[in-house]
């Protein structure tokens, strides 16, 4: 417990260090002071110790990490304090403040600073009172969550000297957090162990859950009745709010999924439900639209790694292009002979899916290709109780994005207008002087092309493999169905809602479940309404 | 009357296939058990079995064609009802095995040891008897058709809709067969038999005994199925195929025609099904993905739909067409089923069997007829 606290300090440290490098004083000033670690006694070292953490400096934190790792060791020849690491034969000696090399020296040349338990659990305590003191607010706030966690008694002190001195909020609360759990876990008095009972019905997380269990639970932790009471009426309040966050968090879950069902089906909303063709390989143009994010990533790989962070939006119009041109070629090839015969036109286009897939996986291979994540989509960020990755973020955004752009094309473009004539009464259209073949041609390249936009954001979350369409066709004909054919706003709101019944439905039913009950529903549902949520009314049914 | 009623349906193509049917139940066996091994006429067991293998896609092709080629419902999902009874006897199969399992219980099958069961679900109840098990193999896909295509044609969804749903069906149950705890021994599906009826089911004589069996309840298929569309009730399903509103205005109450072909196909299918298992020696439920349902539909529509023989040869020929690929040429064999798809559709859209009334239309029709009839894309 105790080692690995400090390991965690540590390592936090290590992290910000270079930036935390404001030190009070220079390297030359600390030298006297890590001399001092050598000096002799057990007494001598701690004295030394103490000196090293007053000056507050990050710069010390390897020296005492060295110290307890058992690195740290005296040069014989003059007594100057190194680091040695094992080297073959001798040791290869660095020096602890600078980490500069010292050259090598044999086995008896050097002497390690040996260190008992009083003195490791001194070290421990000054390596977290040193980070918890860190100039850097993050430095300090991760110690401080470190602590929160480790429940280490030692570090009280540290603490309660760090809270004295702490300026920023944030790093405030979680300081007195920490020093909450830290009370909750030792003996302090009653008064106490309710106030930090408090605190941690602020926090109202799960984490202050367990500890508040604890509280509650604990007989032979001295705990009294009254703290007992307080911590289950807290627990009580961090229950109810930990199920708001978890409807929230479904509610996200649900909207993300929605998305990505959106951002699959409404290509085939565009080629289904305005042309009324079937496309099966529609998946398929998803995939290409992947595989073209991994190619033009390895193309900025190979000439622009630099520019790395760039290569999905270059991606996009790629994706959309060769999608596109691959729809184009479809539909003058084979659909434009199969209009009026929705049966036939999926049969072919299965054909054609499967001829894709098998394309696809001779030309890059069965395995899964990598496609990497620019930094501006990785990572996450917390918003109250939900963890919110910027992926997914991105995703729903950029569905949102092509939903609006889409309905901005169908209805104030000339082409959006042609699509939709020719879609009402194509004879008239076409004495109105559309060509219609061509409008048919585009009209299907926008949908691949839009699957192919979906393939570029499915490739951030999915494997990039020959079979990554076929994951999503039948989904994507569910929304359709579901919402109504040719009808955008119902492939909107057929994808949200069956992205959020799925998500509702997993954690009471488990995924596979959840998703054969969703499949259940929909069957049920065209029952009652065949045509879908958002039906067509008028002439255009008899399409 | 009964004999005429199955034998008016019969016609040149029937004989021909009957036929040959009938010397397939008399060569095979005497070629697999009355030729030595070394003998260039014997055929090994492996081979029976492939036969078998086709003769019942062969019976699948002919149930789906029963409904996509006469009543115009194509359905997505007819594998469901195939796996559905293959399930079924993969039961009775699994019950046979007794304790001869790894765990050598004598009531559980070895899947259900593994999961710490105690004793037998309630549905596997009644699968140690032949009979019951040759029942379920209809009762359950026809029932389920039933309750399936009652709602569906009731609120009459049609063509590209009901198409849809009974993939989500067959998803449905895949998903579902997939789970450990549905009791279907999940991933794994059910395997391992070790007899059928008494018979040691690796045994050459059990195979083509097997495939004798296959063979009959393909020809019995057949007669049914032709007997069906021959009839007066046949009339109408081609009615309901060709101008379904205008049959219902007429007063014939659609739905139940459709329910009855679709609940026949189901059992036919579910039949088909329960014949395969014992020949494969597997039933696991990737059977039920909905690519294999489309594949079926392929072979109706490679030999011709509407025709009854043409699914019968379009299954064995495609499924010849795979074994031959998928063994000399893996790499090919998706770009030639694919191609066959969208060949088929395109230019051969009554199959093989029609091409040759195709031919015979298109060529004095040429000289004949100037201009297409008018656009056809009407939306």
């Amino acid at each position: 417990m105790h080692r690995a606290f400090c390991w965690l300090l540590a390592a936090f440290l290590a992290l910000a260090a270079p930036s935390a490098f404001s030190a009070n004083l220079g390297a030359a000033d600390l030298a006297p002071l890590v001399r001092g670690l050598g000096a002799g006694s057990y007494a001598d070292t701690e004295k030394a110790l103490a000196g090293l953490a007053e000056t507050g400096d990050p710069a010390v934190v390897p020296v005492i990490e060295a110290l307890q790792a058992g690195d740290l060791h005296i040069r014989k020849a003059d007594g100057a304090v190194v680091v040695a690491k094992r080297a073959g034969n001798g040791y290869a000696l660095t020096d602890p403040l600078t980490g500069a090399a010292l050259g090598e020296a044999d086995r008896n040349a050097v002497e390690k600073i040996r260190i008992n338990n009083a003195l490791r659990r001194t070290i421990s305590a000054t390596l977290g009172a040193l980070t918890l003191m860190s100039p850097d607010a993050n430095t300090r706030r991760q110690a401080a969550e470190a602590v929160f966690k480790s429940r280490d008694a030692n570090a009280l002190d540290a603490l309660n000297m760090a809270l004295a001195k702490e300026t920023d909020e944030r790093v405030r609360r979680a300081m007195t957090q920490a020093r909450a759990s830290v009370l909750l876990a030792g003996d302090a008095s009653d008064a106490d162990k309710i106030a930090a009972v408090d605190v941690l019905k602020e926090r109202g997380d799960q984490d202050a859950l367990a500890l508040l269990n604890g509280t509650a639970n604990s007989v032979s932790n001295g705990g009294s009745d009254a703290v007992k009471d307080a911590a289950t009426k807290a627990i009580a309040s961090v229950e109810q709010r930990l199920a708001l966050w978890g409807a929230a968090q479904n509610l996200w879950y649900g909207l993300s999924l929605g998305s990505v069902l959106l951002l699959a089906a409404i290509g085939l909303a565009v080629t289904f439900g305005v042309m009324g063709v079937i496309n099966m390989a529609h998946g398929e143009m998803v995939m290409i639209g992947a595989y073209a994010t991994f190619l033009v990533q390895e193309a900025f790989r190979q000439w622009a790694p630099g520019l790395f962070d760039f290569s999905i939006l270059v991606a996009l119009p790629v994706a959309f292009l060769v999608s596109g041109a691959v729809g184009v070629a479809i539909e003058r090839s084979v659909i434009r002979w199969l209009y009026g015969r929705p049966l036939e036109t999926l049969l072919a286009t299965w054909g054609l899916s499967l001829a894709l897939q098998q394309a696809v996986r001779s030309i890059f291979g069965p395995t899964n290709r990598e496609v990497g994540a620019p930094s501006w989509m990785s990572g996450a960020f917390e918003l109250g109780g939900l963890t919110i990755t910027y992926g997914r973020l991105w995703i729903v955004v950029f569905a949102f994005l092509v939903f609006g752009a889409l309905l901005v094309a169908l209805r104030k473009t000339w082409f959006g207008l042609s699509i939709r004539a020719v879609t009402q009464n194509r004879s008239m259209a076409n004495a109105m002087g559309i060509r219609t073949a061509r409008v048919d041609a585009l009209t299907f390249g926008l949908g691949s092309g839009i699957a192919g936009l979906a393939g570029v954001a499915l490739s951030q979350i999915d494997n990039v493999s020959p079979n990554l369409g076929q994951g999503y066709i039948i989904d994507s004909f569910m929304v359709v169905v579901f919402g109504g054919v040719g009808n955008l706003w119902g492939t909107l709101v057929g994808a949200l809602a069956l992205g959020g019944v799925n998500k509702f439905l997993e954690p009471y039913a488990g995924a596979v479940l959840g998703k054969i009950l969703v499949l259940i529903f929909i069957i049920l549902f065209i029952q009652r309404r065949p045509r879908g949520l958002f039906a067509l009314k008028g002439r255009a049914v008899e399409a | 009357m009964l004999t005429r009623f199955f034998l008016m349906g019969l016609d040149k193509k029937a004989g021909v296939l009957l036929t040959v049917l009938a010397v397939l139940a008399v060569a095979v066996p005497v070629m697999a058990l009355g030729t030595a091994p070394d003998s260039p006429w014997h055929l090994s067991t492996h081979t029976v079995a492939l036969l078998g293998k086709y003769l019942c896609f062969a019976l699948l092709a002919l149930s789906l064609d029963l409904v996509w080629g006469f009543v115009g419902i194509l359905s997505l999902g007819h594998a469901a009802f195939f796996t559905l009874g293959g399930y079924a006897m993969g039961m009775y199969l699994m019950r046979q095995i007794g304790s001869r399992g790894v765990y050598g219980n004598a009531d559980l099958p070895d899947f259900m040891v593994f999961l710490n069961w105690t004793e037998l679900p309630w549905y596997w109840h009644g699968f140690d008897q032949f009979w019951f098990a040759a029942i379920m193999v209809m009762v359950v896909p026809g029932l389920l058709a039933f309750a399936f295509g009652w709602f569906a044609f009731r609120s009459r969804v049609t063509g590209v809709y009901l198409s849809i749903i009974t993939q989500a069906l067959t998803f449905a149950l895949m998903l579902a067969f997939f789970r450990n705890d549905m009791g279907f021994g999940g991933n794994n599906g059910l395997t391992d038999f070790k007899e059928i009826l008494g018979f040691d089911i690796q045994a050459a004589s059990t195979r083509v005994g097997l495939f004798v069996a296959t063979v009959v309840a393909l020809a019995i298929g057949y007669i049914l199925a032709s007997a069906v569309v021959a009839s007066k009730l046949g009339k109408v399903l081609i009615a309901v195929r060709d101008a379904e509103s205008r049959v219902r205005f007429l007063g014939y109450e659609t739905d139940r025609y459709k329910l009855f072909a679709w609940t026949l196909s189901a059992c036919m299918a579910g039949v088909a099904g329960a014949l395969y298992v014992p020949q494969v020696g597997i039933i696991n439920p990737s059977e039920f993905s909905p690519a294999s349902s489309i594949e079926a539909v392929i072979w109706v529509a490679v030999g011709g739909r509407g025709t009854l023989a043409g699914p019968v040869l379009g299954a064995v020929l495609v499924n010849f067409g795979k074994s031959y690929f998928t063994a000399a040429l893996p790499e090919l064999w998706l770009f030639a089923l694919g191609g066959l798809f969208v060949l088929v559709t395109l230019f051969l859209p009554k199959g093989i069997l029609g091409l040759a009334a195709q031919l015979r239309e298109r060529l004095p029709a040429r000289a004949t007829v100037t201009a297409k009839p008018a656009d056809q894309k009407g939306v």
